[in-house]
């Protein structure tokens, strides 16, 4: 018998059937995908745009800004925001979704309808290789993204200030991009569930789109609405009565935001004077020295905010695993 | 006497209150071309995504070289391409991309990789276009990338879902050929399900009808075509001349003959036995000038269309119900 390609099912032994290849490869062919798509290139584009443009505002405003207070510098050229642009940190609290978003509403729901799904589920790879892979090589893109704008940034505006930063401010601007991946790792975890739930990319693009604009615009007005009708401060008797728990209720709410919880946690990060994320009394602030928080301190300010986004993320991606895994293959 | 590779055992599968597939029980012997005949939505492709492990069955089990499908679907993808209908490649990637993406997928690499992506390229007659991105390619390419998609983990087992479907009648005759050629030269098994029977017809060792989730019959044609009579008895066709009444009374009087239509211009007669010698002799002596006589049921056609009638089926019904499955509804069920 004449065969072509050798005798069926030889190279058998020689193949390994483990998950392992089958993820690598896939976190391959994602991560060149990434790279080489236009997509990529214009969410860089923007990041980098908008970055640069923060950082030229708040060069600009510098010497305003260290008149008031010449400590940590280095940390201002992120958070400070010059004449009429914003900071470098409301800008990616604001833009950091989009990247996410954009990495990962058609990140499922574009094979089905291609129908390289059905193809790629019939190869001897585990079927959560593929939204693992999926969003692996969309963090890293995101990381690749966000480390190098953060860096080249920083790098820019010391050689243009002359500001020389310390360990410290260095170690809080790496933790603060950190941070950023992670928020955006949550959005890009979220766009992945969408892509899994709806069929078509253009509705879950929209889908996650509309909880972006709900989480960065509304949620502060729904939290405001909500708190005021549970405890009224409409009067001044409501108020002395009501006020602390107005606030805690408002803030509680708006932590369910990623948004707020992540421009909370960051600022926090960036700004040593920061000392607390709630109300204190003067009682509490009475013997407190009036110094900058050290770092340690700061992170621990903000613990509970990294373990919350890191929470929502998981969260995100685990809905999307199991439907992913729960769903069927066949395409129509 | 070779053996099965494929042993199916009662092999059920319900999305809510819908049956998919109803009690399969099917072996599928190596080297074998098997082709699975139905209407489309009568569960053909549920089948065989329960081989390939991509769907829990609700009963009975499926085993492939003795593995379990649904308990070691890794060890059964690794000996069995599947060819989905309508298959489809990364656009962005060129054709060799696309079948070296998939090489990697099965712990493939480096030279043996790019060797074997030349060989198939070659045999598929893809070598121009390889290098051309994927998204330009018409259906008849992106069929035959297909088959060299499915080439590459060297399979023993190939199961293709309608393959024929959207090919041009030039790009019919080459699959048909490479599934020959895939059966008789590589010794590979072929399951291909389809509902277009003319083109399977040719290639197929044996055949199954699937009617509603259920094998209604299987076997090679020959013996489909014994097992129909046996069944439903004999079906004649005959025109003659003069056309009148009075023949009608007469052939009823046959030896044999058990009911008798009209339709148009000819007699449809249903017999237990072959009457077709006594007839001619019959007619003959009677003055009767035969125009048309012929013996339905010999071709596979004939076949499928008298088990959906035995069955109770008919396209149209299945098509709308498959229509149905489409709806949210549905699929919210099939989730669960």
């Amino acid at each position: 018998m004449k065969r072509k390609t050798g005798t069926a099912g030889s190279t058998e032994k020689q193949r390994r059937i483990s998950g392992s290849v089958g993820r690598k490869a896939l976190f391959r062919k994602e991560l060149a995908d990434h790279l080489s798509s236009r997509r990529f290139l214009i969410l860089l584009l923007l990041i980098a745009t908008t970055s640069f443009a923060s950082l030229y505002g708040a060069v600009s405003g510098i010497a305003d800004t260290l008149a008031d207070d010449s400590s940590y510098a280095f940390l201002k050229l992120y958070s400070s925001s010059g004449s009429s642009v914003p900071s470098f940190m409301s800008f990616i609290a604001l833009l950091g979704p989009i990247v996410g978003l954009a990495l990962g509403f058609d990140a499922v729901n574009s094979e089905r309808s291609n129908g390289t799904l059905n193809r790629l589920v019939a190869q001897p790879i585990y079927r959560d290789a593929i939204i693992v892979g999926k969003f692996l090589a969309g963090t890293a893109v995101i990381a690749a993204i966000i480390y190098s704008v953060g860096i080249v940034m920083g790098t820019v505006g010391i050689l243009v200030t002359g500001i020389r930063p310390d360990v410290e401010q260095v170690a809080r601007v790496l933790i603060f991009l950190t941070f950023t991946v992670v928020y955006i790792a949550f959005w890009l975890a979220l766009s992945i569930l969408f892509s899994v739930v709806c069929r078509h990319a253009a509705t879950s693009a929209l889908a996650s789109i509309a909880v972006w604009v709900f989480f960065a615009m509304f949620m502060s007005l729904v939290a405001n609405i909500v708190a005021n009708a549970v405890y009224p401060v409409d009067n001044e008797y409501n108020a002395m009565l009501n006020s602390l728990s107005n606030y805690n209720l408002r803030a509680g709410l708006n932590r369910l935001s990623p948004y707020y919880l992540y421009s909370e946690a960051v600022s926090t990060i960036m700004d040593p004077t920061m000392r607390t994320v709630n109300v204190v009394t003067v009682n509490q602030v009475v013997g407190a020295l009036s110094s900058y928080l050290s770092l340690g301190q700061s992170l621990l300010l903000v613990w509970p905010h990294l373990t919350g986004l890191a929470a929502l993320m998981l969260i995100a991606f685990g809905v999307s695993y199991v439907g992913f895994m729960r769903q069927e293959v066949r395409s129509n | 006497m070779a053996q099965n590779v494929i042993e199916i055992a009662h092999l059920t599968k319900q999305y809510g209150e819908k049956t998919a597939v109803n009690d399969l029980n099917l072996s599928i012997r190596e080297g074998e071309v098997f082709g699975l005949l139905g209407p489309n939505g009568a569960g053909k492709t549920t089948t065989i995504l329960m081989l390939l492990g991509l769907t829990e069955p609700t009963a009975g089990s499926a085993l492939i070289c003795g593995m379990n499908c649904t308990r070691n679907p890794l060890e059964v993808k690794s000996v069995v391409g599947y060819l989905p209908d309508n298959v489809g490649f990364y656009g962005d990637m060129t054709g060799r991309q696309n079948l070296r993406f998939t090489g990697r997928l099965n712990g493939l690499d480096g030279k043996e990789l790019e060797e074997r992506i030349d060989q198939l390229l070659e045999r598929v007659g893809m070598t121009e276009a390889a290098d051309r991105r994927a998204g330009t390619y018409s259906k008849g390419m992106r069929q035959r990338l297909g088959i060299a998609d499915v080439l590459i983990k060297d399979p023993k087992i190939i199961i293709m879902d309608e393959p024929t479907l959207g090919i041009d009648p030039e790009g019919m005759r080459e699959l048909l050929a490479l599934i020959r050629q895939l059966s008789e030269e590589d010794g590979r098994t072929l399951l291909i399900s389809s509902h277009q029977l003319q083109q399977i017809q040719q290639v197929c060792d044996r055949v199954g009808i699937f009617v509603d989730g259920s094998l209604v019959a299987s076997g090679t044609l020959p013996e489909l075509e014994e097992q129909m009579r046996r069944d439903g008895g004999f079906l004649l066709e005959l025109g003659v001349q003069p056309y009148d009444d009075r023949i009608l009374g007469m052939l009823y009087q046959q030896p044999g003959v058990t009911n008798i239509t009209r339709e148009k211009d000819r007699f449809l007669i249903a017999s237990s036995q072959d009457i077709r010698g006594d007839l001619t002799k019959f007619l003959g002596n009677n003055g009767y000038t035969v125009l048309h006589l012929h013996q339905r049921g010999g071709d596979l056609d004939e076949i499928y269309r008298r088990y959906f009638e035995k069955a109770g089926q008919n396209d149209e019904r299945d098509n709308f119900e498959k229509k149905n499955r489409h709806g949210w509804k549905h699929r919210k069920t099939e989730a669960h």
